[in-house]
């Protein structure tokens, strides 16, 4: 019996290494792995890398690793390990990013950007590309060039209920265009009980970008600038006048109750019912409310403005990108499959699938009519990833939870702007 | 023959310190390395700082410091309200109740509940806007009390504590009645034949026999709450502001929000620190009532 058994394993093992040598043989073509975190686009992605395959033999294989957070801790630690794989995203701000790229883990894409007179690159939104590319003197110390392929393309702006809008006896196709305007309409919200803005602003980077939008609308780029570079204190009155609107949209009633704890799932599912007038949200909004709530009816505005003197600007540009593994034996693969990826018609089926912005520009006339919205305001985008200087971290902290601090009514906007200005002495003294 | 019998011995403990030094020795020496490190998580090098993120953990970190206190404050809560709870709820079914056994189910349902699903779940409960526990108060003709529990640094840190307790009572229940079932009914017995009444032999039996097994539940809740951060990233992720944040989430936000990996390792290894010296300085009054 013991020797039927051991003849049975012996043959087993036999048929499994021949067949895989048989496998490997017939499958000559490299496999490419990407690590993504896109939830929402895992079918739309399944069904890409069934056509590239079938046009190419190279098979793609996606994995998906979410949510985001857990992503990121994934694509670090495979960095300290050196087992990224082919494709990858970096889910970080662009100090991170050029570390992987001083690491070695990040292959520069310039050389087939520029190819066949730039196809590749003009093909793409210039401010998309912009996040993943260091210009020449960039202060991380990086070869100037291009070393990620936006996938697709955001922005950030407000969206307003026209339902809600009637309600409050206002025109639904003339969002307020002011800041004063909108705190009038704040005060008719608070009269009729209803909630104003809603945002996820328990996650402190959308209050980051809210507050930056302001304050590029009073100070100027330059300005804005400038006080990351330490040469402007955050006690500045223009940081004060920023500041100070975050009071002055709680004092309105502008702000849902419980903003300042609020995710943005929660903020995306009240806005999506119809039981908030504004909401502060990216453009990725849209596929998540269309899932929500097929009928609501809402537009797209700019947040509203604050000052005459500079203008406003929202984040945006960059979306989703994804980086080629420097170390992969199957880079160029790789590269070939992230051209085809951004080529019109692969980006055209994304826009359509996912209601995502195309990163392609031949592709925006596919996308619906709620995006083209989106779409109307991109010049006036901008993104921290493309300023050249970075922020300290503890300053973004303090700065993002002092404004929390402000509309919990808990500290006033002179505290916080003194609050702030003593962190980033403290981070510029340790730099030093 | 000596050395043979000394080497066996050896090679029989072995495996054993091999996975201790493996899992645990070599980890905490190495995040002690790094804790003396600036280092982002990601480039080759590192920036040698001695003991310089130490430094700025005691003596310069603010909201660390503030996030210790908001653990302390969660910690007293279950020390008091989540244990006087879990022991009382033990002793009404350590008694010949009906359907005790079905209480004792009830009890521990929260306890294995994910901590995501509590915490989003009475997130939803609490909410300001649309809560159910709001909706009820008003429906009940209580408006007034009605209130944005979350969002308000008057009541956050405290319903976030109350909320612990609630998933956290069923594990000191369970031993709470696990000790009170090993207390023999004869002594009881004698008591009540001695003339004690209820009170009495509550005094003078249960009391001192359960005080090990209260020990060991109090520093089951210090070690468990002081390091408790699911709950809270699902219900509050640490505001408003920094008045729940607790120093779990210090550490995380340092790793992941300031991409400063030698720093979270640094406040994780003084975050050990402390809570070894909360625990030893328990060990000893425990020591000491044990032997009163």
């Amino acid at each position: 019996m013991r020797k039927i058994y051991a003849f049975g394993l012996t043959l087993c093992a036999t048929l499994v290494f021949f067949g895989c040598a048989l496998q490997s043989k017939a499958t000559d073509k490299p496999t490419i792995t990407i690590w993504h975190w896109m939830t929402d686009r895992e079918p739309a992605f399944t069904e890409l890398a069934r056509r590239y395959e079938a046009k190419t033999g190279i098979r793609v294989n996606f994995e998906l690793y979410a949510p985001s957070d857990a992503y990121s801790q994934k694509v670090r630690a495979a960095a300290q390990g050196a087992t990224l794989p082919d494709i990858f995203g970096i889910l970080a701000e662009k100090r991170d990013f050029s570390s992987f790229i001083k690491a070695g883990h990040v292959l520069d894409l310039t050389p087939h950007m520029d190819a066949d007179s730039g196809r590749w690159r003009n093909s793409l939104f210039a401010k998309a590309l912009a996040v993943n590319e260091f210009n020449p003197g960039n202060k991380y110390g990086i070869e100037p060039g291009v070393y990620g392929v936006p996938i697709d393309v955001m922005a950030i702006q407000m969206l307003y209920n026209k339902g809600l809008f009637k309600k409050l006896g206002l025109d639904p196709e003339k969002p307020p265009l002011t800041f004063q305007e909108f705190v009038e309409i704040g005060k008719k919200i608070k009269a009729q009980n209803m909630q104003g803005m809603v945002s996820g602003w328990a996650e402190v980077w959308m209050i980051d970008c809210f507050a930056n939008n302001y304050a590029f609308n009073i100070m100027g780029k330059d300005k804005v600038i400038d006080t990351i570079k330490g040469k402007i204190p955050y006690t500045d009155p223009d940081w004060v006048k920023v500041l100070g609107l975050f009071k002055e949209m709680q004092e309105a009633g502008l702000l849902a109750t419980g903003v300042v704890t609020m995710v943005n799932k929660t903020a995306e599912q009240l806005f999506a019912n119809g039981k908030a007038v504004f909401a502060f949200n990216g453009s990725w909004c849209v596929n998540v409310y269309k899932g929500m709530n097929p009928g609501l009816k809402y537009g797209v505005m700019m947040p509203p403005r604050a000052s005459d003197k500079y203008p406003m600007v929202i984040w945006g540009g960059a979306g989703s990108s994804f980086m080629v593994n420097a170390r992969s034996k199957n880079k160029e693969e790789a590269v070939r499959f992230l051209q085809w990826l951004t080529d019109k018609e692969q980006q055209a089926y994304l826009a359509e699938t996912t209601n995502n912005l195309p990163a392609n520009k031949e592709s925006l006339s596919k996308v619906s009519e709620i995006l083209n919205e989106f779409v109307r305001n991109m010049d006036n985008t901008t993104h921290p990833n493309v300023w050249g200087v970075s922020e300290f971290p503890a300053v973004i902290e303090a700065f993002d939870k002092g404004i929390q601090s402000i509309i919990i009514k808990e500290k006033t906007p002179e505290q916080i702007a003194a609050e702030v200005q003593k962190i980033k002495a403290r981070e510029q003294a340790k730099k030093r | 023959m000596k050395f043979k019998s000394t080497l066996e011995n050896y090679l029989f403990v072995l495996p054993a310190v091999l996975i201790f030094s493996i899992f645990y020795i070599i980890p905490f020496l190495w995040v002690f390395q790094l804790g003396m490190y600036e280092w982002d998580g990601i480039m080759p090098t590192k920036t040698f700082v001695g003991l310089g993120n130490f430094k700025e953990i005691f003596f310069q970190d603010k909201i660390w410091w503030q996030s210790m206190f908001n653990a302390g404050y969660i910690t007293f809560i279950a020390l008091t309200f989540q244990n006087i709870l879990a022991f009382l709820l033990a002793l009404a079914c350590d008694r010949e109740i009906k359907l005790k056994n079905f209480y004792r189910l009830i009890f521990f349902i929260p306890p294995v509940l994910s901590e995501v699903v509590v915490g989003l779940v009475w997130q939803w409960i609490l909410d300001g806007n649309y809560g159910l526990l709001n909706g009820w108060l008003v429906h009940l003709g209580f408006p007034q009390f009605a209130h944005n529990w979350l969002s308000d640094p008057q009541t956050a840190l405290t319903t976030v504590a109350i909320v612990h307790s609630w998933k956290g009572f069923g594990w000191g229940f369970l031993i709470f009645l696990a000790g009170l079932q090993t207390i023999p009914r004869e002594l009881y017995e004698a008591a009540r034949v001695d003339g004690a009444n209820a009170w009495q032999s509550f005094k003078k039996i249960t009391i001192p026999l359960m005080i090990p097994v209260t020990v060991l539940v109090m520093i089951l809740t210090i070690l468990g709450t002081m390091q408790a951060f699911v709950l809270i990233i699902a219900m509050t992720g640490g505001g408003p502001a920094y008045h729940t944040e607790v120093p779990v989430l210090r550490i995380l936000a340092s790793m992941r929000g300031s991409s400063r990996f030698g720093y979270a390792c640094a406040q994780g290894l003084s975050f050990g620190l402390i809570l070894m010296v909360i625990s030893f300085i328990q060990y000893k009054f425990s020591s000491r009532a044990r032997k009163i």
